[in-house]
């Protein structure tokens, strides 16, 4: 994955990496547990450095062992083997109130016997900050999070945006260096979740603390964060910015899970002018752009549905192509998609824009050849 | 039909409550200014000096009761949060099994195991004659006839009326919000102090409530267990109805008893209500 290609952008190379020392760093970090006498594997090694000021979400399916990985940065688990650190000090062992990190909980976790106020304050009291500036410091927060004149409500009095925004200001108003966030919009319908997405941005960026995300929402880690490390399974598929990920998924499950995508498989059978050819039925062929694959290599390449055009007529010029049948035509409102299935019985989904009328392309049962740039087109490990 | 099921939810219940305790209480006020001995029936007189008498001669014993009662309550509260708190965090998957172990001894007759008691603390019974003759004790000590046996048994007795509601509301205590604490920099202690201990004050309450007002009213520990100077006013109320059948001055004393109990609970709910508690506990 070190080898940059056309499509992929800059801006996801450039934002981190800023400070030397990462904020979080987990080095070789395995968590097993015990269930009826069995071992379970939690987390498989993971090792993976976070840096100061970055927006950082770990993504995954259910059970992939995000919060696992979190609870252990959080010092609520220990790992079985590996290190914590956090600002470069050693931390694996030392207990949750003596790390300068905060934890957003998925459900909360209010002090439902206590207000808003004192729920705010509660990490500063116990830290014995002078009452003067308590009462500044939360009623600061309060102002960030939009929860002023809300202070006397108890938690199950507020919305469940409301004390989403509590849960927030009671951990940033500790000024931690650090914040985790726990799946913390998934209590949240659509558009709360959207608004409070542009909320926690523009929070972070106001105060400028490392964030480390947990979310299995994919749409919702791309536009969020700075990078993204992809877990499957209790291990990191990819870690790389939401570009990258998008654009080059590093394996099979990456691609599958970040969004739509076609999965090919061929045998290379010549290497051209750096691109590796890859014959399909009917005269199609799939290029793959870097030279290391040989003739005779058989690849898996994938191919996202958006870059793909529909033609009646063969495309000419150093394009992928490949002939097929629509299966199935759906309307989407900004785009339609297109189920098309390939000689040797691979279906292809195909998305069009809907960008000047919304006529379609292509009817059910029609013939047609679909084409995509080489860059579009990558051989990915299984 | 739909509007009047609640109604008939309750219709058991309540007329259970209405015939064995709303018409007795009636009946016993009634009883408690009539004047009159049982040999020549009791008439209805409307003397309120059964009261005066039942104060003025009895008031000793009533304070007793108080206190009794409210040593036993603490004494309680002190055995039970930590046995409640371990079955609760600690108990893991054998929870149901320590809870059964609690309530084992109710498997037994009250009086039966407050008899057994006696026993075993008998002057020279197994507990004390053994230590007796070793010259661990010295020969004049003794256990039973007074207060401390008749609070002790009253503990005993009443314990797990204590544990249980302290038991449910720390079960009910989401693990997530101990976390949440230790995350924001509580000590374990702080944790306990500031988020637990508020979060199960409600079972406390309730158990306060289940032990203090049958203790206040026990008479089966005194009169087992204690001698003539540990008599409580369930002991005197005994004696009035069963011994010396003065119905009147009996039933005046129950009903003291009754009203000053629930003065007592009622000042306690407003004092100590959960919410003012909780209050004071957030900061
Ligand atoms: N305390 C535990 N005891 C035993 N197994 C556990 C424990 N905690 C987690 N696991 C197991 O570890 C794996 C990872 O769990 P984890 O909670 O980290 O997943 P996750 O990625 O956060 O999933 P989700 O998106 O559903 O929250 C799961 O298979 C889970 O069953
Ligand atoms: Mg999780």
């Amino acid at each position: 994955m070190t080898d940059n290609q056309v499509g992929v952008g800059a801006a996801d190379t450039a934002a981190p990496l800023v400070s030397p020392v990462p904020a979080i760093e987990l080095h070789g970090v395995v968590k097993e547990y015990r269930v009826h006498g069995e071992l379970v594997q939690a987390v498989k090694g993971v090792t993976l450095a976070i840096a100061e000021g970055e927006f950082f979400s770990l993504l995954g399916p259910s059970g992939c062992g995000k919060t696992t990985t979190m609870r252990m940065i959080a010092g609520f688990e220990d790992p079985t083997r590996g290190t914590v650190s956090l600002h470069g000090g050693d931390v694996t062992g030392v207990p949750a109130d003596k790390r300068d990190v905060n934890m957003v909980f998925q459900s909360y976790a209010l002090f439902p016997h206590m207000n808003v106020w004192e729920n705010v304050a509660f990490g500063l009291r116990r830290r014995k900050t002078p009452e003067a500036e308590i009462k500044r410091r939360v009623g600061e927060m309060l102002a960030i999070v939009d929860l002023t004149g809300r202070e006397r409500r108890r938690p199950r009095e507020l919305s469940g945006g409301q004390q989403q925004r509590v849960a927030l200001a009671r951990a940033l108003v500790n000024r931690p260096r650090a914040l985790l966030l726990d799946e913390p919009l998934g209590a949240l319908d659509l558009k709360l979740r959207q608004a409070m997405q542009t909320e926690l941005k523009r929070i972070q960026r106001e105060v400028g603390i490392t964030f480390v995300y947990v979310t299995h929402d994919q749409s919702e880690a791309l536009t969020m964060s700075d990078r993204i490390a992809v877990m499957n399974n209790g291990e990191v598929e990819q870690l790389a910015g939401p570009r990258e990920i998008y654009e080059r998924p590093a394996t099979a499950f990456v691609a599958g899970f970040i969004g739509t995508s076609n999965l090919l498989t061929g045998t290379v059978d010549r290497v051209d002018d750096g691109c590796a050819v890859l014959a399909l039925g009917d005269g199609g062929r799939v290029l793959v752009a870097g030279s290391a694959h040989a003739a005779g290599d058989t690849l898996q390449v994938t191919v996202r549905p958006e870059k793909i055009t529909i033609s009646a007529e063969r495309p000419s010029g150093r394009v992928s192509a490949a002939r097929g049948t629509v299966e199935d035509v759906s309307y989407l409102g900004t785009y339609t998609s297109y189920a098309v299935r390939l000689p040797e019985g691979t279906e292809v989904t195909v998305f069009q824009q809907n960008a000047f009328d919304s006529s379609t392309t292509a009817e059910p049962g029609d013939s047609v050849w679909l084409s995509w740039q080489p860059h579009h087109s990558f051989a990915i490990g299984s | 039909m739909k509007r009047l099921t609640p109604y008939l939810l309750v219709l058991p219940g309540g007329l259970w409550l209405l015939a064995f305790l709303v018409v007795p209480i009636i009946f016993m006020a009634s009883v408690s200014t009539q004047e009159g001995d049982v040999v020549n029936g009791f008439v209805q007189t409307f003397n309120v000096g059964n009261y005066v008498q039942a104060i003025g001669d009895f008031h000793t014993q009533f304070l007793r009761s108080a206190g009794y009662g409210l040593a036993g309550t603490a004494i309680a509260i002190l055995l039970a949060y930590p046995m409640a708190y371990w079955i609760a965090f600690k108990g893991g998957a054998r929870k149901s099994t320590y809870l059964l172990l609690v309530l084992l001894p109710f498997f037994v007759s009250f009086v039966l195991r407050t008899v057994s008691w006696k026993f075993m603390l008998a002057d020279d019974g197994i507990l004390l004659g053994p230590l007796k003759a070793i010259g661990l004790l010295p020969e004049d000590f003794h256990v039973l006839q007074t207060t401390a046996a008749v609070i002790g048994g009253l503990v005993y007795n009443y314990l797990a009326f204590m544990v249980l509601p302290i038991y449910v509301a720390l079960e009910r205590v989401d693990h997530r919000l101990v976390e949440a604490a230790r995350d924001l920099y509580a000590s374990r202690l702080g944790t306990f102090t500031k988020v637990v201990l508020p979060l199960s004050l409600p079972g406390v309450f309730a158990g306060v409530l289940m032990t203090f007002v049958p203790m206040t009213a026990d008479y089966v520990n005194a009169a087992v267990l204690g001698g003539p100077e540990n008599t409580m006013i369930g002991n005197v109320i005994q004696t009035q109805y069963l011994v010396g059948n003065d119905y009147p001055v009996g039933a005046a004393l129950s009903l003291t008893l009754m009203a000053a109990t629930l003065i007592g609970v009622f000042a306690y709910a407003r004092a100590l209500g959960t919410e003012n508690v909780l209050a004071a506990a957030a900061r």
